[in-house]
């Protein structure tokens, strides 16, 4: 049991005018290794939970345990828990500051008090792991492009050795190649470090591919856990929070109604794809056989 | 982690105050803080509570949430107050080693007090009841006239609601650079003074940036939109006075009458 996350309330501005809860009565575990989605539309309160999970916010009420240990107890080594449960800020680029990339990089390790080898070492591996060229290592970070920089700044978190890996829409303006890109480095993280990920994200059609579980937030509270696929069959309450299920679910749905035999539960387009195929030649050979009876 | 600065801060609420033209308050605060240097009696203080009771009952701000802006001039009471106490020459009452506290000494303290108290709750209140676009407009209109001699109004208000905008921005900025930081270990609390000065560069750079991205982004959505200055520009919801505004400055003529009087009583 990694993260246990046990009735927390989250209360913005208590007692002035501006009173707003942003978390109700909020309650899940995420297990060591597991690949957890979130999603929600904006303002749902996907952005203060995660925060809540390396200790960033505090919640109003409830408790929240990091293998096994309340976070909340007197003398809990915060610092010590941001190490171990990485959170990368949306548009993480914003934050970096340091003259040079591999600085940039090395500014969360030397928080740990690390020797210089060590730090050395690790910030050259998480730039090795997200993908970026050890040309880069000596420029400005401000010189580099969008997806470069993002790419910068989640090395930032990695560098520190996260057990835990916590993305707020890490692909928010990306162009569609940057985009996968770093979808599949995240995915390699999780598949052969064995991290736990907990990725937040508006579209459905990665969260559907790479998440093994999702968490869907609405109004600060949780209203569905469970794999995409059993989350994606209530797309029609999904469609009544402002969210949807990938757009291949529709098309699944569509042509069920229209009497095609294929799963309900379909929600990548390769598994569509190949459920349409088996489906059209069932058929084909049914109609064969109908022409030689 | 910022969210308690208060000083300029709006609170939406509907009420008389707040519906009042922002020129009518703005000259209300005005006529309160003459009125405050005016008083040399307890007369024309009490005149002066009520009056400030009165209209922070009709805001309808609570008065514990207005209390909190008062929290960062405490310093600057606490020195002008010891000031007044331990300086002022007249019939000693107490006196310890070179410090003697006199019978006006303590008058003038405690009316310097609440001099400077009312000094800043009545400021605050017009700030809580007042959308910074209000004021700066109110302003703008009010101080039409300087136009004539050259004062370019129309720039000053603008620059004055762009910086007060950009206020909550940057402070919602600040704490999320912080925690973003923080995130990476970073600590902004603990250790001596030259540590945590060094503590700040890791904030103050990535706050930079974004501050003068956000300018430039501005000032590209301002030309875009054909902006170039005060000239011939038009309002979309130009201030006028109503009923209310009218009862209003009735009622300071007659405050400020009565506490002119009790000064010469």
């Amino acid at each position: 049991m990694a993260i246990k996350v046990e009735h927390i309330d989250h209360i913005y501005g208590a007692g002035t005018a501006f009173e707003q809860y942003a978390l109700r009565d909020v309650s899940f575990t995420i297990e060591d290794g597991e690949f957890v989605g979130l999603i929600g539309h904006t303002g749902s309160g996907k952005s203060t939970l995660i925060q809540h999970l390396n200790g960033l916010l505090r919640a109003s009420s409830g408790q929240i345990y990091y293998n096994g240990e309340s976070i909340y107890e007197d003398g809990y080594d915060m610092k010590a828990l941001r190490g171990k449960v990485g959170l990368v800020f949306q548009y993480p680029e914003h934050q970096l500051f340091e003259a040079d990339v591999f600085s940039d990089v090395c500014f969360g390790p030397r928080n740990l008090g690390l020797s210089k080898e060590e730090i050395d070492a690790r910030a050259r591996e998480a730039l090795e792991q997200v993908g970026l060229d050890e040309k880069f290592y000596g420029q400005s970070p401000f010189e580099l492009s969008g997806g470069q920089k993002r790419r910068v700044a989640i090395a930032g978190v990695l560098a520190m050795h996260p057990e835990v890996l916590i993305l707020d829409e890490p692909t928010a303006g990306l162009d569609p190649r940057g985009r996968d890109e770093i979808l599949e480095e995240i995915s390699d993280l999780h598949q052969k470090k064995g991290m736990t990920v907990v990725l937040v994200s508006h579209s459905m059609e990665d969260m559907a591919r790479y998440a093994g579980r999702l968490l869907v937030m609405n109004h600060g509270e949780k209203v569905f856990d469970g794999t995409p696929k059993e989350v994606f069959r209530h797309y029609r309450e999904l469609e009544a929070m402002g969210l949807a299920a990938p757009q291949v679910t529709y098309i699944v749905h569509e042509l069920r109604e229209q009497g095609v035999e294929i799963p309900q539960d379909l929600t990548t387009v390769e598994e569509a794809r190949d459920a349409i195929l088996q489906a059209w030649k069932r058929k084909q050979a049914g109609n064969g056989s109908d022409r030689r009876a | 982690m910022l969210r308690e600065i208060t000083l300029g801060q709006y609170y939406p609420v509907d009420s008389l105050i707040h519906r009042l033209d922002p020129r009518t308050k703005l000259l209300g605060t005005l006529v309160f803080l003459v009125s405050l240097f005016l008083s040399r009696s307890i007369w024309g203080y009490l005149l002066a509570t009520a009056a400030l009771a009165a209209v922070i009952r009709m805001s309808r701000v609570p008065f514990a949430y207005m209390v909190k802006g008062l929290k960062a001039v405490v310093i600057l009471l606490l020195i002008s107050v010891s000031f007044n106490l331990f300086l002022t020459s007249g019939e000693v009452l107490i006196q310890v080693w070179i410090f003697k506290i006199t019978r006006e000494g303590i008058r003038l303290a405690g009316f310097m007090a609440v001099r400077l108290i009312y000094l800043i709750l009545g400021s605050t209140i017009m700030t809580l009841t007042t959308t910074p676009n209000a004021l700066t407009d109110g302003l703008e209109k009010g101080l039409g006239c300087l136009n004539r001699v050259g004062v370019p109004v129309h720039e000053i208000s603008m620059m004055m609601s762009i910086a007060l905008r950009f206020i909550p921005i940057l402070v919602e900025e600040t704490d999320k650079i912080m925690k973003a930081q923080m995130a990476r270990g970073a600590d902004f609390e603990s250790g001596n003074l030259i540590q945590r000065v060094k503590a700040m560069v890791p904030l103050l750079v990535p706050l930079f940036i974004s501050a003068f991205r956000r300018a430039t982004d501005l000032a590209m959505a301002m030309e875009a939109r054909c902006y170039r200055g005060g000239e011939g520009r038009t309002k979309m919801k130009p201030l006028h006075y109503g009923s209310c505004d009218y009862k209003a400055y009735g009622l300071m003529l007659v405050y400020l009458t009565g506490s002119i009087i009790l000064r010469y009583l």
